[in-house]
């Protein structure tokens, strides 16, 4: 239905009075959060979103929140949540700055209608409806926000965790840490080969000392790794192969290609240098 | 629950049509902000099903949509044709890399680019292949 | 009639893939190259790929089969310049192009020339 709520009426006649109640409530809302952000912040944000908020309320269209009415609400709760969750807020934490808005809208609605109290049930019902529905929306981002907080933390962790080193010119080194799954193996992939086109390289060392099992997805991760080398025009040596790994990587049936296996770092990079024209030699 | 932010089509009559598709998604994925790999990846599977409904099904037209769902962004892609349509499934999505027409390769290999995939096809009807990828 | 121009290189021949390839320009190439690499006794052909951010199964097939046909007219084909997206979507496609050469750039492609044919 889309009729203008009381609330649209409420917001015009006592503004000032249902925000300052509001910010209360927000102070006392999550005592372990109180303070995390500054109260000049949550001022703000309180005003910027009951701007919106009356806009879409004015708007009459109550109905459906995922409307275009509600719009700017909705990237209003989200742009919160993001900065809630970086803040360490959880997502109740953060609904919570919709919900402490009920109380002050009640009270307001009650003094409104003080000789009437069928409306203002009616009334404090729709608040209720309206106000659970975008705290729910707030829950609901507020823990998307987290989850792409996390997966990007976890993003960063494993591109720190894969480095690419430069062992000498034209020679790449991958130190493989930790499970090859498809997530790490398209990181490795992306940075090894643009650091293969930066750098020139010709060759790049895949150590798997540090890679705890060998399986058969493992292993089409690593020729995965080893055949887009190899588009490239690099040259692929995997080292740090211990006795089971070979074992498995024979019953398994893998082919590898072609590609040199070496038991140690040392001796793949000294192969390396070989393959490229370099003779070490010792004063 | 996805919505659809914006939509569009595009005929894909001959080669020509293909070249201007992939460029169309070029710009889709670009505009949802996905990574150059990512990208890459939509642009060729949309090459491959292109193709696939200009030189296999004789003609159709690329649907597309950006869809947001919550924080993700995506991209739809709708490639539909009224062609032959494929008898045999199964064998078209069998990697078939020597096959004469290419076509078993540009379905499964178009699979492995995107999030999801689906294919509906009728014998002497048409074929339409879905295709999603998310940000 | 557009065509992809092929450059002389001393022994070898030089093509940079640039444009949005449709299958008449592809076969044209196919002819073009064949017919120059028999004409100016090539022995090697370069197939520059470095301006492509795109690469399909059609794209590959051609690849792979410029490079049989100069392999039968006794001259190698090394492709250079795959960008690193272009790589890591050919592996995921399930594309490997085997039998096909590659080098990083032309510079070494080149030199692996010069070096497989001294």
């Amino acid at each position: 239905m889309s009729e203008k709520l009381p609330i649209s009426a409420l917001l015009q006649k006592r503004r000032s009075q249902i925000q300052a109640q509001w910010l209360e409530q927000l102070a006392t809302a999550s005592s372990s959060k109180s303070g995390v952000v500054a109260r000049e912040d949550v001022r703000r944000q309180a005003d910027d979103f009951l701007k919106v908020f009356n806009q879409a309320v004015d708007s009459g269209h109550v109905a459906d929140l995922n409307g275009a009415a509600w719009a700017d609400v909705r990237h209003f709760l989200e742009e919160l949540s993001r900065q809630r969750v970086l803040a360490g807020f959880a997502a109740d934490e953060t609904a919570a700055f919709i919900f402490s808005l009920k109380r002050p809208l009640f009270d307001a609605l009650r003094q409104e209608s003080l000789s009437d109290p069928q409306r203002f049930a009616e009334d404090a019902w729709g608040v209720t409806m309206l106000l659970d529905q975008l705290g729910l929306y707030t829950v609901k981002t507020a823990q998307r926000a987290r989850e792409e907080v996390i997966n990007r933390q976890q993003q960063e962790l494993l591109e720190l965790s894969t480095p690419v080193v430069k062992l000498w010119d034209g020679i790449l080194a991958l130190p493989m840490i930790g499970t090859l799954d498809s997530a790490r193996t398209q990181i490795v992939m992306e940075s090894l080969l643009q650091k293969i086109v930066d750098t020139e390289s010709q060759i790049a060392i895949l150590d798997i000392t540090g890679v705890p099992t060998v399986d058969t997805l493992v292993a089409q991760h690593l020729l995965k790794t080893v055949t887009a080398l190899r588009l490239m025009g690099a040259e692929c040596i995997i080292s740090g192969v211990r006795p089971q790994i070979a074992q498995t990587i024979v019953h398994l049936g893998v082919d590898l290609q072609g590609v040199t296996t070496k038991a140690s770092l040392a001796d793949a990079l000294a192969l390396a240098m070989k393959r490229i024209g370099f003779a070490v030699t010792r004063q | 629950m996805a919505i659809v932010s914006s939509a569009g089509e595009l005929p894909l009559k001959n080669q020509n049509d293909i070249v201007l598709g992939r460029q169309a998604v070029r710009r889709l994925a670009l505009e949802q902000g996905f990574s150059l790999v990512d990208q890459t990846k939509l642009v060729t599977a949309a090459s491959e099903l292109a193709r696939n409904a200009v030189i296999y099904g004789g003609g159709g037209e690329l649907k597309w949509e950006m869809l947001v769902d919550g924080a993700r962004r995506g991209v739809r892609l709708v490639f539909e044709d009224h062609g032959p349509g494929i008898p045999d499934i199964e064998k078209a999505m069998t990697d078939g890399w020597t096959s004469g027409n290419g076509l078993g390769l540009g379905l499964t290999g178009a699979r492995r680019l995107v999030n999801e995939f689906e294919l509906q096809t009728t014998v002497g009807v048409g074929t339409r292949v879905t295709i999603i990828r998310w940000k | 009639m557009d065509r992809i121009p092929i450059l002389r290189m001393g022994d070898f021949l030089l093509v940079t893939l640039q444009v949005d390839m449709h299958d008449q320009l592809a076969l044209r190439l196919q002819d073009d190259l064949t017919n120059m690499i028999h004409a100016k006794g090539a022995k090697g052909v370069l197939i520059d790929i470095s301006a492509l951010e795109m690469v399909d199964s059609f794209m590959g097939r051609m690849i792979a089969d410029i490079s049989g046909m100069a392999r039968i007219l006794d001259a190698r084909t090394v492709l250079v310049g795959m960008q690193p997206p272009v790589a890591i979507t050919l592996v995921e496609l399930g594309l490997s192009l085997p039998g096909v050469e590659t080098a990083l750039n032309v510079e070494r492609g080149v030199q692996l020339l010069n070096r497989a044919l001294a």
